[in-house]
């Protein structure tokens, strides 16, 4: 097993696997609230299936991208409290391998269980069938991008955390992935071409993955200097 | 050619907010010496630690390391430095045999994790993940770097503040060792080591010019 | 020698004390200027310019609004190119000038929404529609907001700009991109896009108004820029000679 200094994507990536499966209340969290505001839904709006049908892509995706937000803060804020974003800073190697291989690991623990808990939602909203697969592809690109776009976030804000500043900092960023990711399901479920949204979902995902890890690590870096 | 000098320092300096936080700061350090940083509270030790480990930007001055600028060698340097610092960098959900071999080197065998665990007197919490620990223990976790690590320059920022007799002495001695097989040191600290003498060198409070 | 020269100028450029001097007797013409070509502007074109044919008075709104939106997203741009240059070439005044330009930005970025929201209603029957540009001015909002909040995040000046620095250029390329969704999102639902570009081709007598009030606008953000960065380079500098003196000289004359 590699140490803190040659450790790159694959041992940052199961140490923090290893960390959220020894803490599993980090696991369930972020899903049981999912849950359960997808459950209140119905009783602010209406339990009628019609209009629930016809909210449910963009409220899926809205509970996705809250999630994600809750849960990302708390990226590197531990590593911080405890001394191991210090040593983690004082590796020889490129550090957008270890960040790559955290943020790998949050997506792994939030985005993904999402995605595969998405079909209930779909079932609660009412959600055509022929709706589900592109619903459950979008989430699967579309949470990366999160995860990825809100660990910047998590980056720059770690000196003062609670989440407004967050928020704020990655709402801007957040929108266009939250359009195309619903506009995937909306397309799926009105019979036009969601291959084309689902398209722009992978862009954004190739850029994110290519300039994110630069902005984190630079906020990482300013982080210890602040 | 061999080289002389492991570490040389050369006028640096810091500005944070506009201030300068100490006299520019100049020594050199040889193979097998230690370095004793001195200063009164808040006159900059620890933001020097942080300049030496690249994790501050100097505003002005050069490091070089084994004859060679910092940004030139900045692999060879941070491959061959060990920092222990004020926090412990332990994880409380991993336990200590696991943190320890998080933080030795690749090459570590289980043997001398053990023998290092030891020496801390932490064997027999071996697998207890560390939430169960102390902050002292978390400490100890941290010291047992000293005996695995292989690194050849040693940066430790005030090691001895709060720790007992035996944990001085452990830390004394692992000093020794590692002096003895030609490596170097640089450390704060307020008191003075019972068992060897180091170069002094202290830090002052930056003087304006009018 | 030419070489030389320049290294000075640029170097002088970069130095606050010097931007502080300059200022000082810019200033008095500059606001001259912009009282001039605000009030001009204004006069004309509630006044005096002719009513629209299918609007009535209502559209003298634009006469705020659209100089508000102009500056204000010039006015982003400005901010990020600040912080890029302040990277690049570690200029603190450029920093500052950065730090100055998000409060005003954003102040203009609210009136251009406020304004745009008061247009809207009599027009078009609504005070808000979530096509492309609105949204776009409400994200830039929020951007502004971002990069004034970030910099209280960090307590070390030298840490905060370059935070705010790196958080601007990456809104930069975003509004582009946000534009784009919004619009592409709102040609798959079909709604009715409103173009609020007004009339493709305005009458003279009601466009000339306009570049006055474009550049009165323009003219009230530097204005604005150099009082607030003068404050900041006071602010920042207060430990030096020269800003210490300037107080003490203050002082006594008083």
């Amino acid at each position: 097993m590699s140490n803190f200094i040659s450790g790159g994507f694959k041992a940052y990536l199961y140490r923090d696997l290893l960390l959220s499966v020894r803490d599993k209340t980090d696991l369930v969290k972020p899903l049981i609230f999912f849950l359960l505001i997808a459950a209140l839904v119905p009783l602010a709006i209406a339990p009628e299936a019609q209009r629930l049908a016809k909210l449910a892509p963009g409220l899926i995706w809205m509970l996705a991208v809250l999630a994600t937000m809750l849960s990302i803060e708390r990226l590197f804020s531990d590593d911080l409290n405890d001394g191991s974003l210090e040593q983690m800073l004082l590796s020889p190697n490129l550090l957008i391998m270890p960040v790559l291989g955290k943020v790998t690991a949050h997506w792994l623990v939030i985005g993904l269980p999402l995605t595969l808990l998405s079909p209930v939602i779909g079932i609660w909203f009412s959600l055509p069938s022929v709706a589900v697969i592109p619903m459950m592809l979008s989430l699967v690109l579309g949470t990366a991008v999160l995860s990825l776009i809100g660990a910047v976030g998590a980056a720059l804000t770690l000196p003062r955390q609670g989440g407004v500043l967050l928020a704020l900092l990655v709402m801007p960023l957040y929108m266009p992935v939250l359009i195309f990711g619903s506009a995937t399901i909306q397309s799926a479920v009105d019979g036009l071409n969601w291959i084309g949204p689902l398209a722009m979902l992978a862009a954004f995902l190739a850029i994110a993955i290519a300039l994110c890890p630069l902005a984190i690590t630079a906020g990482l870096r300013l982080a210890k200097n602040g | 050619m061999a080289v002389k000098n492991i570490l040389k320092v050369e006028n640096l300096a810091f500005v944070r907010n506009d201030l300068v936080q100490f006299e520019p700061i100049s020594f050199v350090l040889s193979l097998g010496e230690s370095l004793h940083l001195e200063g009164a509270n808040g006159s900059g030790k620890t933001t020097f630690f942080q300049l030496l480990i690249g994790m501050l930007q100097p505003s002005a001055g050069k490091l070089y390391f084994r004859d060679q600028l910092f940004k030139d060698c900045r692999f060879e340097y941070l491959s061959d430095i060990l920092f222990i610092g004020h926090q412990a960098g332990v994880k409380s959900a991993l336990s200590v045999e696991e943190n320890l071999r998080w933080m030795s080197p690749d090459n570590t065998t289980p043997k001398q994790i053990t023998l290092a665990l030891k020496a801390v007197e932490l064997a027999h919490y071996a697998n207890i993940p560390c939430h169960n620990l102390s902050a002292g223990q978390h400490r100890r976790v941290a010291l047992a770097r000293l005996m695995t690590s292989n690194a050849s320059l040693w940066y430790l920022d005030e090691p001895f503040a709060a720790l007992d007799k035996q944990g001085v002495d452990f830390i004394e001695s692992c000093m020794q060792n590692h002096l003895e097989k030609g490596g170097s040191i640089v450390f704060s600290s307020h008191q003075d080591l019972a068992k060897m003498a180091a170069r002094r060198y202290k830090l002052t409070p930056f003087q304006e010019q009018s | 020698m030419k070489l030389n020269v320049q290294w000075t100028w640029f170097h002088r450029l970069g130095s606050p004390r010097w931007f502080y001097q300059k200022t000082q007797r810019w200033l008095p013409w500059l606001s001259l200027v912009m009282l001039t070509l605000m009030v001009t502007g204004l006069v004309w074109g509630l006044a005096f310019a002719p009513p629209d044919a299918k609007q009535g008075n209502s559209f003298r709104i634009i006469y705020l609004h659209v100089p508000a939106s102009i500056v204000a997203l010039a006015g982003y741009y400005f901010m990020a190119i600040a912080g890029a240059i302040g990277l690049i070439w570690r200029i603190k005044l450029s920093y500052m000038l950065m730090r100055s330009a998000a409060p005003i930005g954003a102040a203009l970025t609210f009136i251009a929404l406020v304004t745009g929201a008061i247009w809207g209603k009599p027009t078009w029957g609504a005070y808000w529609v979530w096509d492309a540009r609105i949204t776009s001015m409400l994200i830039l909002l929020f951007l502004y907001l971002g990069v004034m909040a970030l910099r209280n995040t960090y307590s070390n000046n030298e840490v905060a700009d370059k935070a705010a620095a790196i958080l601007s250029l990456v809104g930069m390329v975003n509004v582009p991109i946000i534009y784009k969704s919004v619009d592409w999102w709102q040609t798959l639902h079909q709604s009715a896009t409103i173009k609020l570009t007004g009339a493709p081709s305005m009458h003279p007598d009601m466009f000339m108004p306009l570049v006055v009030m474009i550049l009165g606008f323009y003219s009230f953000y530097a204005v604005s820029l150099f009082l607030f960065t003068r404050a900041e380079i006071l602010r920042r500098e207060c430990r030096t000679s020269w800003v210490k003196q300037l107080v003490t000289h203050n002082l006594v004359e008083k």
